[in-house]
């Protein structure tokens, strides 16, 4: 499947089971499904039949909310039946509502934030020890830098020349209430981070030739992290760049508005 | 102990080549013959206990299994969740050791003394509480707990504890450890970490006429059934601790019985609030709390 058409399910998959367990994060999960489609489509050397594989490059989800489009993704390219999404937030289901690592294909359970990053870091120093050819890759949200553990790891990563390390930060400008600007501001985010000595590279997070090139652009001797400019709830009109869609769920008739504009706008692109 | 700790690691980790040591940038004097002798498997992750502690996480993920050293509250209430989301939630093989268990560091005030953190550990289901009286029991820990791998928390004495033993015990999680006494008695004092040595000076002292002595240096959530076969030969039974008294050792050996079948009547000896906030050296607190 080509980055595309994964974007696409994911999208329309995420909105399905948001809709059917009447979650919340829709918002988030649309604003990173082009990543989640170019990492799995075109980066991650990930065999979906092996998903536990040693040689695999370790994906972590440090935004956890936003479980529905990981869950989405790892159905689509087989590491488990498309249709288990439904049973996503049921009853004992193991597709709980923050992402967890008893589905397959899932590293490490997160929902509080800032532990991806350090728990990468943890990773990616192992390959280092090991003297490991795999990649370690973890996908922040913005609202997440807020935590003093993500700024702890980002200077652990440096001092330790975790090159094998990339973090991609989806950097929707929006937070669970406000904007990040009104919340905690991040700027000047990119001179934050390569004040501390990590290779700083931004992109249009929905540009799947741009994410790729982005993520491909690593240094020797330093961690790489992506600054990925996007729109949060991206594809839906109606929820784009809305607070709203970071907890509300569709009802049936949002649902069918969400689908076709989700159709329409990879028509457009 | 804290000696006897470093000294087993280093011949531990001579033929475990998983074994890893990150230190929250303390150690002075204990770490550096480990950082010597294995500089590949060493770190200084800082003075930051959270990133420490997933940072564990991660590479336990990966095989290794680490040893996230520091003292007291730091590498525990600090960064609890850390504990118990990446830690004990994927039931990885991370070792936290915390030095100074109890007021071991009276005079460095309250921030050092860990009063809590039995409390803390005993409610995360796959956390194993190693609390050992003695530097043989230190050792028998640590043989234990590199070859059952999981969450665990070492807590240790911060130096010159008394040897109470004269070998390397054989060791068992929920299994009590006889010190001394007489097959017939009917009478027991029961403790965990480095309480040992005081409730022997209690024996000493004539205070527990015909009570046997036990150390329980594995414990935790999942050891709590195996408390009431035990306790079936006696009818007394005091629990000793160097922790607050609520929520601690003493706490948790009661819940182990709270069924109710048992005719064992069970007391506490544990530091009283009267050591909150006080500054002394350790003898002095420990007496202060009613230790």
């Amino acid at each position: 499947m080509n980055s595309q058409s994964l974007a696409l399910s994911v999208r329309e998959q995420s909105l399905r089971m948001v809709h059917r367990a009447r979650a919340s994060h829709i918002g988030s999960a649309l604003s990173i499904a082009d990543i989640l489609a170019v990492l799995y489509a075109r980066v991650l050397r990930f065999d979906p039949a092996q998903p536990a594989a040693p040689d695999r490059d370790r994906f972590v989800l440090s935004k956890g909310h936003a479980c529905v489009a990981l869950y989405a993704a790892l159905a689509e390219i087989g590491c488990f039946p498309v249709k288990e999404l439904d049973e996503y937030g049921q009853d004992f289901s193991r597709l709980m509502n923050h992402v967890s690592h008893h589905v397959p294909g899932v590293e490490f359970s997160t929902g509080s934030l800032g532990h991806g990053l350090p728990f990468a870091a943890g990773k990616a120093l192992a390959g280092k020890i090991a003297k490991q050819p795999w990649q370690v890759f973890v996908l922040l949200s913005d609202g997440e830098m807020d935590e003093g553990s993500n700024w702890e790891a980002l200077m652990f990563a440096a001092h330790h020349g975790l090159d094998n390390l990339t973090a991609i930060i989806d950097y929707n400008k929006l937070q669970s209430l406000d904007t990040v600007d009104n919340t905690l501001g991040l700027e000047p985010l990119r001179e934050k981070l390569a004040a501390f000595n990590w290779s700083v590279v931004e992109a249009d997070g929905h540009d799947h030739d741009a994410l790729e090139s982005a993520i491909g652009s690593g240094s020797p001797g330093l961690p790489l992290v992506v600054i990925a400019h996007t729109v949060k709830g991206k594809g839906v009109s109606f929820m784009e760049n809305e607070v709203l869609w970071h907890y509300r769920n569709p009802d049936d008739g949002l649902l069918d508005r969400a689908l076709k504009d989700i159709a329409g706008s990879q028509r457009d692109a | 102990m804290r000696d006897a700790f470093l000294n087993e690691l280093l011949a531990l980790a001579e033929v475990q080549p998983n074994v890893v040591l990150v230190v929250g940038d303390l150690g002075f004097g204990v770490v550096e013959p480990f950082a010597d002798r294995f500089p590949e498997r060493f770190f200084n992750a800082g003075v930051a206990e959270q990133n420490m502690m997933s940072l564990c996480a991660g590479l336990a993920s990966e095989g290794c299994h680490v040893f996230a050293y520091s003292i007291a509250n730091f590498p525990t209430f600090r960064c609890a969740e850390q504990i118990r989301n990446d830690v004990d939630y994927h039931n990885l093989p991370v070792t936290i050791v915390s030095v100074g268990g109890g007021v071991a560091y009276g005079n460095l005030g309250y921030s050092h003394h860990a009063l809590q953190d039995y409390a803390l550990m005993r409610v995360l289901p796959n956390m194993l509480i190693a609390a050992p009286g003695d530097p043989w029991e230190t050792r028998a820990c640590l043989r234990y707990l590199i070859d059952n791998p999981g969450p665990s928390y070492l807590r240790l004495g911060k130096s010159g504890e008394a040897s109470v033993h004269s070998h390397v015990p054989e060791v068992s999680p929920g299994q009590w450890l006889k010190v001394q006494g007489q097959p017939e008695s009917t009478s027991a004092i029961v403790t965990t970490g480095a309480t040992l040595a005081i409730a022997q000076a209690w024996l000493a002292r004539g205070e527990y006429p015909e009570h046997n002595l036990y150390s329980l240096p594995l414990w935790g959530m999942r050891q709590k059934q195996y408390q009431a076969a035990q306790v079936e030969q006696f009818q007394r039974v005091v629990t000793a601790e160097d922790h607050i008294a609520d929520a601690g050792f003493g706490s948790w050996f009661r819940e182990a019985l709270h069924d109710g079948r048992s005719s064992c009547e069970v007391s506490s000896r544990a530091l009283s609030a009267e050591v909150f906030g006080k500054v002394g050296a350790q003898s002095t607190l420990n007496a202060l709390g009613g230790l």
